[in-house]
């Protein structure tokens, strides 16, 4: 790192995305803008029924309409591709059914694809889609995770004989001793209802598979393009040098353009049967029945303590409904397994006791969201924690400066299994403390409720797993790389090309990968052009997900950019005749160290390192291209930490609660750019507001979805937002040059752990409790009523 | 001017989601009524396009034409005389916001205007759109009901006058024959000693209200003489609460206890079920609502 030349576009520096201006003009180039000669659009015929049996389908209507290519059953897609199986090796009983890419006997959620129409425009396509006759038989239907696992229910899929898709425990200490023997437990129940990823560009892709070369390209809507690559090559039987998957702009992905989707495999295949370019972008109302979703626990949890403060036993108890598979390469288990292990991660406790279940239901699939399971586990640990403080008679603030684990006993391995290394607790907290004024809200919120205006304050403590390395995913089966790759090249100008193998939707990836490498080598971000995002031309890697980018692709460039300007160097001291050691690079020039005065620009090293080698030594051996990659190789994760705080009011006769200020302290190891790591955290803040208060995908009994719109269902909105402020603690990574951890979930996981903690905080006075997710009117008045008649 | 939306697709000119449909911007009022007896009950008429595009582009219907009502001067304007306000059926739901008559006329309608949706929706909805779209949750269906509005309907045949008590009869049902339009709005100018009083309980600013109450009560010192209180969101159509409005009359203000009308705000509304919101909570929340808009008119009256 050129730590002598800190430029004002380096790290650390607030440079705006260098993207922005193309694409708030309009220019940017999603799936749908993109156009290729004899392109083809796709569309599905879906189930409307959650569990049905397919008696007929009739497509000769629909073969007949105007501008149909085809209509594609079951029949003629799903032999041309392998079946997945979503199952994680490393977690032993893990099991899912093969899922197919088209139903063919029954379908087993509402919005499974059932026809592909593949015709010249979208709109010619959906007229025809309506042209389909499939006569349903509708079947039982397994609606929740509780009726799934009840005694009496058949299976969904017949060969699992029941619908436990995997039923992990682990234990740490002596729970059962510490619970019996503590002076207080205090247990809940928690439930999290179905959520949706609400991207504001939907899902989509073009696959064009060329029957000239038996190639396949695929300009997909995707997190990791390298990831699909594989899948395509694997499961469509196409050798892996002629699959090129290009991730071109996104409009957001959260996790949601992670997943595997049947349907975006469907339309591939189309491309291969008819040899045509083939569109598929699933519209809005499609995305509710189709995108992978998130959430959907049941949660018991309990904690044990003594008088003296002391904690010495957690429990987690979890039921998750899944969905009717398994999620192939991303798998249905990860948000049980974060939201159990990494329970009670920050304070002092050795006694532990969890487990979880995945269950299948008949709704669509659970897939990778922002966040996981860490905010199940935050919120379990903090409300717990906050009520136990409670019962202490401690401030909730003075609770936590006692209990966190201490810096002296870093680093741990917690009882979930967390080991914390490089971890921030105390000096989060504090400067929240200070940054809210805490004693003044506090404050001010008694003497609001003389005056019957409750208010709450939440805090809430998290920890995010960033950037997972080759443990988790090496053992799991999937071919999913955990490294980053950057290729460097200087041109013969002088300015830089990178090629990395990160992809952008919208965080501003690129950005930070261009500051380091400018700062690395010396130049201004000016000097540096990024391209992420094609699985062709960059070195191998894993793409956008769990909160990676900086960490892992961020150092490989940092390695790359170090190696280039090597190499750089070495060739101006042959150039000029000066030792190497005695160069460096500023601001785009080559200096003498000693003098600091110019030696040669790098227009002049790059002009004759590529056009005039014959005026350099017969031996010497230019290599102004270069290529680095970087993996964690023995961590697990990076683990992040911070700290936020929610101020909330509820009205108590009407149930709303609005949110009045939110803070967060974040620690995620060194800060490239500050401007976009608060875009991040604020991004997540309203993403994790908008979970607890208002997001649900509302399905009935017999799981159909009751509010498919973006009318009925509930995304925040700018004016529902309170005033974020954002502020850091940095403790750098240590097992890395440049020290930077994961940002992408921390805003979300500590927002909805601080409004659970802040909303259940002005119910106090009540002794009410809402725990039911999202908070909406009716339930927070459900919970007060509760409370009146005495109960909880 | 006609134009088929077939057309665009053999050009790959533009992408629909609706299903095909035609399209003609008739140049007069009795141009439109003829377009609109010729086609029947394939023919819809369309103002600011606000709830039929969303509509149509999720296919839940798919008229034949659409007969863009838009630019008919016979449909607009806002006048006033012998103690009636008449609103043309093409005013914006952002010109109740800003007219000076309005504001000082019928306040209720400004007041409710700004919880319609959001900017740009208020800049094309229609107050006639509203009217004849009959949304139970929908703001100015209840407000024409407490200002004891009369509707203007107009077609070939000539025009007839309908209460908006009688207009709206159920759930997106409504007196409008076919091949007829709401040519204008009545409004009585409200007597001196009236307030208007709104408000509604909606999750986000502009959604439909979860519950809503449009309020018209005459007040002498500090109690309630006589009210008309118009629930929407709670049951099929914006109804007037006949008993609560009796209930309430005599009150004293500020209104601290609500035993005065709950037993008649349950006789008078019989809210379904709806997802993620009991019958039960709705009524609770209409009780509540009640109380702070009475109140609110004693706050209005002290400033």
């Amino acid at each position: 790192m050129n730590t002598n030349t800190r430029s004002s576009t380096g790290i650390g520096a607030r440079v705006p995305r260098l993207e922005l201006q193309r694409l708030l003009s309009g220019r940017g180039r999603y799936i749908d803008d993109i156009k290729l000669p004899r392109m083809l659009h796709v569309c599905f015929v879906r189930s409307p029924h959650p569990h049905a049996r397919i008696v007929s389908i009739n497509v000769e209507p629909a073969k007949q309409a105007r501008g149909v290519e085809a209509v594609l059953t079951a029949a003629d897609i799903n032999p041309r591709c392998e079946p997945f199986v979503g199952v994680a090796l490393h977690r032993p009983g893990h099991r899912s059914a093969p899922q197919l890419l088209l139903a063919s006997e029954r379908a087993v959620w509402q919005g499974q694809p059932v026809v592909a129409v593949i015709a010249d425009s979208l709109a010619e396509a959906e007229d025809a889609a309506e042209l389909v006759a499939i006569e349903w038989a509708p079947l039982p239907v397994v609606g929740d995770q509780m009726q799934a696992i009840a005694p009496g229910t058949p299976a969904i899929h017949p060969e699992l004989d029941d619908n436990v898709a995997f039923d992990f425990s682990l234990e740490r200490g002596e729970p059962a001793k510490a619970f019996a023997e503590a002076d207080y437990v205090i247990e809940e129940e928690f439930r999290f209802e179905r959520q949706m990823a609400m991207t504001l560009e939907t899902r989509g892709l073009i696959a064009d598979f060329n029957p000239g070369d038996g190639s396949l390209t695929v300009i997909h809507a995707h997190q990791s393009p390298f990831q699909m690559q594989d899948v395509f090559s694997r499961h469509l039987k196409i050798p892996e040098h002629k699959v090129r998957v290009i991730a071109p702009d996104i409009g957001g992905g959260f996790g949601m353009k992670l997943n595997l989707y049947v349907d975006e495999m469907a339309a591939v295949v189309a491309s291969m049967v008819l040899g045509r370019p083939v569109k598929f972008c699933v519209d809005r109302l499609e995305s509710f029945v189709s995108d992978a979703q998130a959430r959907d626990h049941r949660i018991k949890a309990r904690i044990a303590f003594m008088k003296s403060g002391e904690i010495v036993a957690m429990e987690m108890d979890d039921i998750a409904a899944v969905g009717a598979y398994g999620m192939p390469m991303r798998f249905n288990v990860a948000e049980g397994m974060m939201a159990i292990t990494i329970t009670g991660a920050p304070y002092s406790f050795e006694n532990y006791k969890a487990r979880t279940r995945s269950i299948y239901v008949n709704k669509n699939l659970i897939g990778m969201y922002r966040g996981v399971g860490m905010p199940l586990a935050c919120i379990a640990t903090e409300l717990l924690t906050d009520l136990a403080a409670d019962k202490l008679g401690i401030d909730t603030v003075e609770f936590k400066r006692r209990t966190y684990r201490p810096k002296s006993s870093l680093p741990c391995i917690t009882p979930g299994g967390q080991r914390l290394e490089t971890v921030s607790f105390h000096e989060c907290l504090e400067k929240l403390v200070e940054l809210i004024d805490y004693d003044a809200l506090r404050k001010e919120q008694r003497k609001l409720r003389e005056k019957d205006v409750f208010r709450g304050l939440g805090i809430a403590t998290f920890c995010e797993q960033t950037a997972y390395g080759p443990p988790y995913y090496g053992p799991s089966g999937a071919p999913i790389s955990t490294q980053d790759g950057c290729n460097l090249r200087l041109e013969p100008s002088g300015s830089v090309r990178c090629v990395t193998s990160l992809t952008d939707q919208g965080q501003g990836t690129l950005t930070g990968i261009a500051q380091i490498v400018a700062d690395t080598i010396g130049v201004s971000i000016e000097q540096v052009g990024v391209i992420g995002g094609d699985s062709s031309i960059s070195p191998y890697g894993g793409g956008a997900w769990a909160s990676r980018g900086m960490a892992i692709g961020g150092e490989a460039a940092l390695r790359a950019g170090t190696m280039l300007k090597h190499n750089i160097l070495a060739l101006a001291g042959t150039i000029t005749q000066t030792p190497p050691e005695a160069l460096d690079i500023i601001d785009g020039q080559v200096v003498n160290t000693r003098t600091g005065q110019p030696v040669i620009s790098l227009a002049d090293v790059g002009r004759i390192g590529y056009f005039r080698q014959d005026t350099l030594p017969p031996d010497h051996d230019v290599q102004l291209s270069v290529s680095a990659s970087f993996v964690g190789n023995d961590k697990m994760y990076y683990m992040a930490n911070g700290v936020q705080a929610s101020y909330v009011e509820v009205d108590c006769e009407t149930g709303f609660i609005k949110v009045l200020g939110q803070w967060a302290v974040d620690d995620c190891g060194r800060v490239i750019n500050p401007l976009l790591v608060d875009g991040q955290v604020r991004g997540g803040i309203v993403q994790g507001i908008g979970a607890v208060l208002y997001e649900e995908c509302i399905y009935s009994d017999d799981a159909n979805l009751l509010n498919g719109t973006m009318a009925d269902y509930l995304v925040p909105m700018a004016d529902e937002m309170p005033d974020i402020v954002v502020a850091h603690v940095e403790t750098p990574e240590a097992s890395t040059k440049l020290g930077a951890k994961g940002i992408g979930e921390a805003g979300l996981i500590g927002a909805m752990g601080s409004v659970w903690v802040a909303v259940n905080d002005a119910l106090k006075p009540f002794g009410a409790r809402v725990r039911h997710q999202p908070f909406t009117p009716e339930r927070v008045l459900d919970a007060l009523a509760r409370a009146r008649s005495g109960r909880r | 001017m006609l134009f088929d939306s077939t057309l665009s697709l053999k050009h790959n000119v533009q992408i629909m989601k609706a299903r095909n449909f035609r399209y003609i911007r008739p140049d007069s009022l009795q141009h439109a009524y003829r377009i609109l007896e010729e086609n029947g009950g394939d023919a819809v008429p369309i103002a600011g396009g606000q709830s039929l595009l969303a509509g149509l582009n999720m296919r839940l219907s798919a008229p034949k034409l659409l007969v863009d009502i838009g630019g008919l001067k016979e449909l607009a304007g806002q006048s006033q005389r012998d103690g009636t306000i008449r609103l043309g059926a093409l005013t914006r739901h952002g010109e109740l916001l800003q007219s000076d008559l309005v504001r000082k006329q019928l306040p209720l309608l400004a007041q409710a205007a700004a919880h319609i949706g959001h900017v740009a929706i208020r800049n094309r909805g229609t107050l006639g759109g509203s009217l004849a779209y009959a949304d139970p949750a929908a703001e100015l269906p209840a407000c024409s009901v407490a200002l004891r509005a009369t509707l203007v309907l107009g077609s070939a045949a000539g025009e007839r006058e309908v209460k908006a008590e009688d207009f709206f009869k159920g759930l997106f049902e409504t007196d409008l024959r076919p091949g007829e339009l709401i040519v204008a709005v009545k409004f009585p100018a409200p007597q001196a000693n009236t307030t208007a009083g709104f408000a509604e309980l909606a999750r986000r600013r502009g959604d439909f209200a979860l519950v809503g109450l449009a309020a018209m009560v005459s007040a002498r010192r500090d109690r309630i003489e006589g009210a008309r209180l118009v629930y929407f969101g709670c049951v099929d159509r914006a109804k007037v609460a006949a008993s609560v409005s009796v209930a309430v009359s005599g009150l004293a203000m500020p209104v601290l206890d609500t035993a005065a009308f709950e037993r008649e705000i349950r006789q008078d509304l019989t809210p379904d079920d709806t997802p993620g919101l009991r019958a039960e909570t709705k009524l609770h929340m209409a009780t509540v609502l009640t109380r702070r808009v009475l109140n609110s008119l004693v706050m209005q009256a002290a400033s």
